[in-house]
């Protein structure tokens, strides 16, 4: 971090003159390190490449929560970004901060940058566009959940890897298969909450919160307490009391089990692939998401998790236009197949995803498509579009406590589901409060 | 007659004691009068507009059963964490006050955990109890135990106690070591032709003579509990399961800087100034009775 950030520094002092004379600046904060970090570095200095106007400025500003922070502190100090990114959980945060943020598609107007708001992927954007299909900011990165399959923890245990394991149903009869087999860890999770509420409701297309999950306005209420979540946590609570589902922790402490082999199953975002692939000693492949067959005859679409970029206000016209023009940069077919080859995460627009397959890539690395299936088969519903709440990530927090409580046996799915929509409306109150 | 050292004019005074008042301003009454006057608002996280609540910030969290829950948890955790970090120190700091030969590199080995940052220091632990790759976890389950913190409310609330009383050990054997150093040996060697045998003498004159620093490392350990572990929660537990090791600072933590709501997590810095005020107060009037200087 502090290295990015001398090497920032370096840049922008080495730059200055030159800015001074013609090119400007443009600062971009975003919460990538490693494989990712040197990833976007590598988009920015490409644009920087490409053109001699503007400048691009990368720094790492820490994790999600951390870089978030770190612009609402700048822009309180008037020191703010033309570019920020944000986690999806922060998009209703974004949102109501009318006169600290610019919308993406009046940025790309007034900017006069290409900009085709229906070449993004409907289920994509939507999270980040306005019931009026305005887009507010650009999707960057974006994941969907799938199930991956340790196929040679399967054999081991006796059940056939190419098993059907597209319902939960399905999914429940293998787990005890597995278990007899001696499998000690049947299924493993990252990201509960997004995974087996969020994602769970869009998939058999319930709402999660009302108002189409707070996308209409602030006065939603959680309705994560519906009968078709209580029935998957219910099951999901058997599991865990059976030792067929184990729980490690509430971000993804789940990885580390499945990839060093220890779990036969494993329901973790598309992004997992680049880690996956990296480690695992062992044959594996990637199933779309399970349904409930009893809940739907046919699955709607997941919804995504990752981040946006923001263009924040207060800065000069002619910034907003290399901002426009980065962003219209990053949206190309070519930054976007390379970017979702690399990374796991679902290419943003259709054209990427058309060019990577035409490319080979999905038949060279079979499963890298399922995410991208499975988010685009459908048109988004009301309740698939994705979920827009005040104060998401401290909810996400109540889930996580709640879930806990289930998986501990100590609270049944309906009384947990109960209680975190009771303790999650007091919060969405106070954010309508706050917001008004 | 006292002896008094005066004055002539204020200047020379004020210059003295100006450079602490000017600490204490800027870096504690300050913030701490931003915090009361932002606890009666609910603003947005920008800073765009603010909302006047009065005292609805305090009404918001007292009503809250959780919120109460966790004055519980972090009774129980700062109980706990003072008594652990203290014990062990006091027995260390009499064992290496016996040693004749090599106490300085006990003594030396005993400070190092202190260096330790409490973020650090539970990673460190995570690591020996992770329930996978954990080394003692992996001991336990060979002993038929099943380690799993993730899960079990008290085995968390243990991890993340004896990883906070661990580096904390360290700072009171210090404190204990000194104390024990300035111990008359006359008054030890008198009991000792008395007749009284080496745990009598401890209890009955070494550690009266310890109240003092005892006494000086209760209010700080407590201070230390409430204020300076949430870096070992965050990184073992996060405050789970549930809300088992959420104690008030890390909620102030969490809803301020990952939750954005500033009203709130002001008003719980202001609740909790006053908590730690009130038992300050308590323990210098009641306890401090007990101690003999």
């Amino acid at each position: 971090m502090k290295k990015n950030f001398l090497g920032a520094l370096a840049v922008t002092t080495a730059l200055s003159p030159v800015a001074a004379m013609a090119q400007t600046e443009v600062q971009f904060w975003h919460a990538f390190t490693g494989r990712l970090g040197e990833l976007v570095k590598a988009q920015v200095e490409e644009f920087n490449a490409s053109q001699d106007e503007y400048v691009v400025v990368e720094s790492h500003k820490g994790n999600y929560s951390e870089t978030l922070n770190a612009g609402i502190a700048a822009f309180r100090a008037g020191e703010q970004p033309q570019i920020l990114m944000v986690f999806e959980v922060g998009t209703a945060t974004m949102m109501s901060a009318e006169g600290a943020i610019r919308p993406v598609y009046e940025v790309m107007a007034e900017s006069g940058a290409s900009f085709d708001p229906d070449a993004y992927i409907g289920a994509v954007k939507g999270y980040y566009t306005t019931t009026d299909g305005d887009m507010l900011s650009l999707p960057f990165n974006s994941s969907t959940p799938v199930l991956w399959v340790n196929r040679d923890a399967f054999e081991a245990a006796g059940v056939d890897p190419d098993t059907d394991l597209s319902t939960w149903e399905k999914v429940g009869d293998v787990l005890e298969q597995l278990k007899a087999g001696g499998e000690d860890c049947p299924l493993v999770t990252a990201w509960q909450s997004w995974i087996h509420l969020e994602n769970m409701s869009a998939y058999h297309d319930v709402p999660f919160a009302s108002q189409d999950n707070g996308f209409a306005g602030l006065d939603t209420e959680l309705m994560l307490n519906g009968p078709a979540q209580v029935a998957h946590l219910t099951a999901m609570g058997d599991w865990a009391k059976d030792g067929k589902f184990i729980y490690t922790g509430r971000r993804n402490e789940g990885g580390a089990n499945f990839r060093s082999g220890e779990c036969a199953l494993f329901t973790e975002s598309s992004a997992g692939y680049a880690g996956i692939k990296a480690e695992a000693e062992f044959d594996f492949d990637v199933r779309p998401l399970p349904y409930w067959e009893a809940v739907t005859s046919e699955p709607q679409n997941t919804i995504i998790g990752g981040a946006s970029l923001w263009v924040m206000e207060g800065h000069d016209p002619e910034e907003y236009k290399g901002v426009g023009e980065f962003l219209s940069f990053l949206s190309s077919s070519d930054v976007q197949s390379a970017w979702h080859q690399n990374t796991g995460y679902l290419p943003i627009t259709a054209e990427a995803g058309d060019a990577t397959r035409a490319a080979g890539f999905y038949d060279e690395n079979p499963g890298t498509d399922i995410a991208v299936i499975q988010m685009t088969a459908k048109e988004p519903t009301a309740n698939s579009k994705g979920l827009r709440l005040g104060s998401f990530d401290q909810i996400r927090g109540i889930i996580d406590e709640e879930l806990e409580a289930v998986w501990a046996g100590e609270k049944t799915a309906q009384e947990a589901m109960d209680s975190a929509k009771e303790r999650g409306d007091a919060l969405l109150r106070r954010f309508e409060s706050a917001n008004q | 007659m006292e002896k008094r050292v005066t004055f002539r004019g204020w200047l020379l005074p004020l210059a003295l004691i100006a450079p602490q008042v000017i600490i204490s301003a800027v870096f504690f009454f300050y913030p701490a009068g931003q915090a009361v006057w932002q606890s009666l608002f609910i603003p947005d996280p920008f800073g765009l507009s603010s909302q006047f609540v009065g005292l609805g910030n305090f009404e918001f969290l007292l009503s809250d059963k959780y919120y109460r829950a966790s004055f519980v948890t972090t009774a129980v955790f700062s109980t706990l964490v003072t008594l652990c970090s203290m014990i062990p120190a006091l027995f260390l700091a009499v064992i290496a006050d016996r040693l004749i030969k090599g106490s300085g590199v006990y003594r030396t080995l005993l400070i190092w955990p202190y260096a330790v940052a409490p973020a650090v220091a539970g990673v460190l632990w995570l690591f020996m109890f992770n329930t996978r790759v954990g080394v003692v976890a992996w001991y336990l389950s060979q002993l038929g135990y099943d380690w799993n913190h993730v899960l079990n409310d008290t085995e968390a609330m243990g991890l993340v106690v004896v990883a906070s009383a661990w580096g904390r050990i360290s700072y009171n054997f210090l404190f204990f070591f000194a104390a024990l150093q300035s111990v008359p040996r006359s008054v030890i060697e008198a009991a000792a032709i008395d007749g009284a045998h080496f745990w009598r003498r401890f209890f009955t004159i070494v550690l009266p003579l310890l109240s003092p620093t005892a006494f000086f490392l209760l209010v700080v350990n407590v201070v230390y509990a409430f204020f300076e572990t949430f870096g070992v929660i965050h990184t073992i537990t996060g405050g789970g399961p549930q809300q088992a090791t959420t104690i008030l600072v890390y909620k102030v933590f969490s809803d301020g800087f990952v939750g954005q709501d500033l009203g709130s997590s002001s008003a719980q810095s202001v609740i909790l100034l006053i908590v730690v005020g009130l038992l300050t107060v308590i323990q210098f009037k009641y306890v401090e009775k007990r101690v003999h200087y």
